[in-house]
C-alpha cells in the first residue's frame, strides 16, 4: 500500500516535471503531429491537417475556450458556475440584437456588459445570499433560455426575423496575414512529408482569421498572468483554496468572488457573442447547444489551468470540426490514438510500470480493432466525445487533478 | 400545533410563488398588457376539463422526477442526472417491452422493472464515481446526461432498434403489444393514465421508507452528518451509493406512464429537461411527498396554460422565466429563514449565558 502510494507519487512527479518544460511540451506535440502525418500518408486521408480543418477547429474552439475560461475564473475563486450555458445564451442574444441595431462592435460590447451583469447576478445569489451554487446556475440556465425565447418572440418578428431566428447581423471582417499565409500555402502544396502537413495547419490558422479571434485568444495568456503573476490572482486562488484563511489575512473574499464571477459571466457571454457574430451572422435558438457544459468540462480536462483549458478547447473544437467535415478523418484519428497508446505502452513497459502499460496496450488494441472493423463512427458519439473524455479523465485521473480545494463549497464570512 | 407546522412549512413556497408572480406581472406590464387579465385567462384555460386531464398525466411524470430528486436531496445529493436516467429507463423499457410476449399484468410489471433497473444502473455510474473516486455527482451527471442521449440516439438508428413508421418523421422503437399496455381511466371526460396510481404508490413508499424503516433512518442520518453516521456504525459510503441508485431507479419510471398508456413506443419526441424540473419540484415541495405533488401539478398547469398567452400577444416562454424565478425565490426564502433561525438560536443561547454570568456575579 505504502510503496504503491510512493510509486504513484514519483510517477506523478515525473509527469509533472516532464510537462513543465515548454521544450518538452513542444516535443510531445511535434511527436503527436508526426504520427498524424504518418497516418495521413499511410491512409491517404488528408483532412486532419488540411487548412480547412485547422481553421474550423479554431472557430469551434473559441466559444468553448471562452466558456472554459469563464468556468476557470469562477472556480479559481471558489464558486462553481453551472450557469455558463445560460450566460452564453445571454451573449448570443444581446450580441445579435445590439449587433443588428448598431453594428457588430456594439453587439460585442453589449454582450460583454450583459454577460457581466449575469455573472454578477450569480455572484449575488451564491456569495451574498449564499444559496446552493448548482441551483443558482441551473436556474440561470433556465431563465436565460426562457428569457431569450420570450424576447425573441417580441423583438425579432417585427424587424424581419423569426420567433427563433434574429435578422442577419453584419459580420466582422476577416483578413489573411500577408506573405506568411501564401508562403505556407505554397509549402502545403508541395506535399513534403510532415513539413507540408504542418504548413497546412498553420495556413488554416493564418487565412481568413477574424481580429476578434485573435483578441479572444490573447485572453489565455492574460488569464494566466493574472492568476499566477498578479496580486489579485493570488488572492483569487487563495479565496478558492481556503477562504477562511484568506479572510483572516484581511482579504475581502466576497469582493474577490464578486469580481471573479462577474468576469466569468462576461467571458462566457463573449463566447456566445462569438457564436452569433463571428461563427455565424445570426442568432438562432439553441445555438449554444450545450457548449457551456463542454466549457465546464474543459476546466476539468485542463486541470484548472488556463493552458489546460486552451488545450482542452482545441481538442474538443477539433472533434467538433471533424464532426461537421468528414467522418473518415475520425477513423484516421482513431488510428492516431492507437499509435499513441502503443507508444505509451512501450514507454511504460520499458520503465516497468505494468498496470498503466497494460491499460495502454488494451486501449491500443481497441483502437486498432475499431479501425479495422467499424466503417463509420456514428456522429452521435463524436458529438459527445468531450463529455465522454471528461468522464474518463475524472474516473482514471481524479487523484492527479488539483481542483481549487473549496470550489463549490458554501462559504459565509465569519463561519467555520 | 400540527396545523401550525403545515402553515409554516407552506409559507416559504407560497411566498416564492407570489414573488415570482409579482416579477412576471412587472414583465407583463412592461409589455403593455394587464397581468390580472392574463392570469384570469390562464386559469380559466388551464382548469378547463380537457386541459386538466393532460395536466394530471404530465403531473405523473413530474411527480416521479420530483420524488427521485427528493431521495437524492435527503442524502445531500444533487441528482442532475435524472434526465439521462429517465431516458435510459423509458428507452430500455420500450425495447424490452416490445421484444417479449407475456400475460398482461406480468408484461407491464416486466417493463416497469426493466425501466427501474436501467435508470438505476445508469445512476450507479455516478454513484460509483462519487463514492470511490470522489467525483462530484453534479459534473459526472451532466456528462452522463449527454452521453445517455447520444447512446439512445445511436441505438434508435434504423438498422438497430428503431423503426420509421409510415407517414411519420420520428424514428421510434417497435410498439409494445397490447398485453404490455396500461389502461387509462375516465376522469373529466378524458383519459387519465392509470400509472397515476403507481406514482401515488411511489410517493407513499418514499414516505414510509424514509420515516418508518431503519434504512430510511440511516439515509437521513448520513445526509445530516456523514461523519456522525459513519462513527455510529452506518456504512455511509454504501448508503450514498444505494441512495443514488434508488433515485435513478425512480427516475427511470418518469417516462413510463406516457410509454404504457399513450405512445407505446419510445421516440426522440420524448421531452427532455426533467432533471431540473425534478430538482425544482423537490425544492418547492420541501422533499415531502404531498408537497411535491402540489408542486408537480403547478408546473404542469403552468406549461399547459401557457399556449393561451399567444392569443394575448405574449410569448408563452414567459412561463419558463416564471418557473426559474420560483426556484430562485424558494431557495432564497429557505436560506433567509435558516439564517433568521440561526440568529434567534444564537441570541437565545447568548441570553442564557449572560444570565448565568450575572447570577454568578451577584452571588
Amino acid at each position: 500500500m505504502a510503496t504503491d502510494a510512493k510509486k504513484a507519487a514519483t510517477s506523478t512527479g515525473k509527469v509533472k516535471t516532464f510537462f513543465k518544460s515548454p521544450a518538452r511540451i513542444t516535443l510531445v506535440v511535434a511527436g503527436i503531429f508526426f504520427i498524424i502525418s504518418l497516418v495521413e500518408s499511410l491512409t491517404g486521408a488528408t483532412d486532419i491537417s488540411s487548412p480547412g480543418t485547422s481553421g474550423a477547429t479554431l472557430r469551434f474552439a473559441i466559444p468553448l475556450l471562452m466558456a472554459g475560461l469563464g468556468g476557470l475564473w469562477a472556480e479559481r475563486a471558489g464558486v462553481i458556475n453551472i450557469g455558463l450555458e445560460g450566460m452564453m445564451i445571454v451573449g448570443t442574444w444581446t450580441a445579435a440584437w445590439f449587433g443588428y441595431l448598431h453594428g457588430p462592435l456594439v453587439g460585442f460590447v453589449a454582450a460583454a456588459i450583459f454577460g457581466l451583469a449575469s455573472g454578477f447576478f450569480h455572484a449575488v445569489l451564491t456569495v451574498k445570499i449564499g444559496i446552493d451554487q448548482a441551483v443558482s446556475g441551473l436556474a440561470i440556465n433556465l431563465i436565460a433560455a426562457g428569457g431569450a425565447r420570450y424576447l425573441s418572440g417580441i423583438f425579432f418578428p417585427p424587424v424581419g426575423g423569426d420567433r427563433t431566428v434574429s435578422p442577419p447581423v453584419d459580420s466582422f471582417p476577416t483578413f489573411t496575414i500577408p506573405v506568411i499565409a501564401p508562403f505556407l500555402e505554397s509549402i502545403d502544396a508541395k506535399n513534403i512529408f510532415f513539413i507540408s502537413n504542418l504548413a497546412g495547419v498553420f495556413h488554416g490558422l493564418t487565412k481568413d482569421v477574424s481580429l476578434v479571434t485573435m483578441a479572444l485568444l490573447l485572453l489565455v495568456p492574460l488569464t494566466s498572468w493574472i492568476l499566477w503573476r498578479s496580486k489579485f490572482g493570488l488572492r483569487m486562488r487563495f479565496s478558492g483554496e481556503n477562504p477562511m484563511a484568506a479572510e483572516s489575512l484581511g482579504i475581502n473574499v466576497y469582493r474577490i468572488r464578486y469580481i471573479a464571477i462577474s468576469v466569468s459571466g462576461m467571458l462566457a457571454s463573449l463566447g456566445g457573442a462569438y457564436l452569433s457574430l463571428v461563427a455565424s451572422s445570426v442568432y438562432r435558438e439553441g445555438q449554444t447547444a450545450g457548449r457551456g457544459f463542454i466549457g465546464l468540462a474543459t476546466v476539468i480536462f485542463g486541470n484548472w489551468r488556463p493552458g489546460g483549458v486552451f488545450a482542452g478547447s482545441i481538442l474538443f473544437g477539433f472533434t467538433d470540426a471533424l464532426r461537421v467535415r468528414q467522418s473518415e478523418s475520425v477513423m484516421s484519428l482513431i488510428m492516431v490514438a492507437g499509435i499513441i497508446a502503443t507508444v505509451l505502452a512501450l514507454y511504460y513497459s520499458v520503465s516497468r510500470q505494468w498496470k498503466p502499460g497494460a491499460i495502454s496496450a488494451v486501449l491500443a488494441l481497441v483502437a486498432f480493432w475499431i479501425h479495422q472493423r467499424v466503417d463509420v463512427i456514428p456522429q452521435e458519439f463524436v458529438t459527445v466525445f468531450p463529455n465522454f473524455a471528461t468522464l474518463i479523465v475524472l474516473t482514471f485521473l481524479a487523484q492527479r487533478l488539483t481542483p481549487p480545494a473549496m470550489a463549490g463549497m458554501p462559504y459565509r464570512r465569519g463561519s467555520e | 400545533m400540527r396545523k401550525n407546522r403545515v402553515f409554516w412549512g407552506a409559507i416559504a413556497p407560497l411566498a416564492a410563488i407570489l414573488s415570482s408572480l409579482l416579477l412576471v406581472s412587472l414583465i407583463l406590464i412592461l409589455r403593455g398588457v394587464n397581468p390580472l387579465e392574463i392570469f384570469k385567462v390562464m386559469i380559466s384555460y388551464g382548469f378547463s376539463p380537457r386541459n386538466l386531464v393532460s395536466e394530471l398525466n404530465q403531473t405523473v411524470a413530474y411527480y416521479l422526477a420530483g420524488v427521485a430528486a427528493a431521495i437524492g436531496f435527503k442524502m445531500l445529493l444533487f441528482n442532475i442526472g435524472i434526465d439521462g436516467q429517465y431516458r435510459m429507463g423509458a428507452f430500455f423499457g420500450a425495447v424490452v417491452g416490445a421484444a417479449v410476449n407475456l400475460p398482461p399484468v406480468l408484461h407491464v410489471l416486466l417493463i416497469v422493472v426493466v425501466a427501474m433497473i436501467a435508470g438505476g444502473l445508469w445512476a450507479a455510474i455516478a454513484g460509483y464515481l462519487k463514492v470511490r473516486r470522489g467525483v462530484s455527482e453534479v459534473i459526472s451527471n451532466i456528462m452522463l446526461n449527454f452521453i445517455a442521449a447520444a447512446i439512445i440516439a445511436f441505438l434508435l438508428g434504423e438498422e438497430l432498434l428503431g423503426i420509421l413508421p409510415e407517414g411519420s418523421q420520428n424514428v421510434q422503437t417497435r410498439p409494445i403489444p397490447v398485453s404490455g399496455q396500461m389502461p387509462t381511466f375516465k376522469m373529466f371526460n378524458g383519459e387519465v393514465y392509470s400509472f397515476l396510481f403507481v406514482a401515488i404508490f411511489v410517493g407513499i413508499a418514499y414516505w414510509v421508507m424514509l420515516n418508518k424503516t431503519v434504512f430510511g433512518f440511516n439515509l437521513r442520518a448520513t445526509g445530516l452528518s456523514f461523519r456522525a453516521a459513519r462513527s455510529s456504525g452506518v456504512n455511509a459510503p454504501g448508503m450514498i451509493f444505494v441512495t443514488t441508485v434508488l433515485s435513478g431507479a425512480i427516475a427511470g419510471l418518469v417516462g413510463i406512464g406516457t410509454l404504457l398508456s399513450d405512445t407505446h413506443s419510445y421516440s426522440m419526441a420524448f421531452p427532455s429537461g426533467y432533471a431540473f424540473t425534478g430538482l425544482a419540484l423537490a425544492l418547492l415541495g420541501r422533499n415531502h411527498p404531498v408537497g411535491i405533488f402540489f408542486a408537480a401539478f403547478l408546473w404542469s398547469f403552468l406549461e399547459r396554460a401557457a399556449p393561451v398567452l399567444e392569443y394575448e400577444g405574449v410569448p408563452p416562454e414567459i412561463v419558463i422565466v416564471m418557473q426559474g424565478t420560483i426556484v430562485l425565490a424558494i431557495v432564497i426564502a429557505y436560506e433567509v429563514v435558516a439564517r433568521i433561525n440561526l440568529r434567534q438560536q444564537q441570541r437565545a443561547v447568548g441570553k442564557v449565558n449572560a444570565e448565568l454570568v450575572i447570577d454568578k456575579e451577584s452571588k
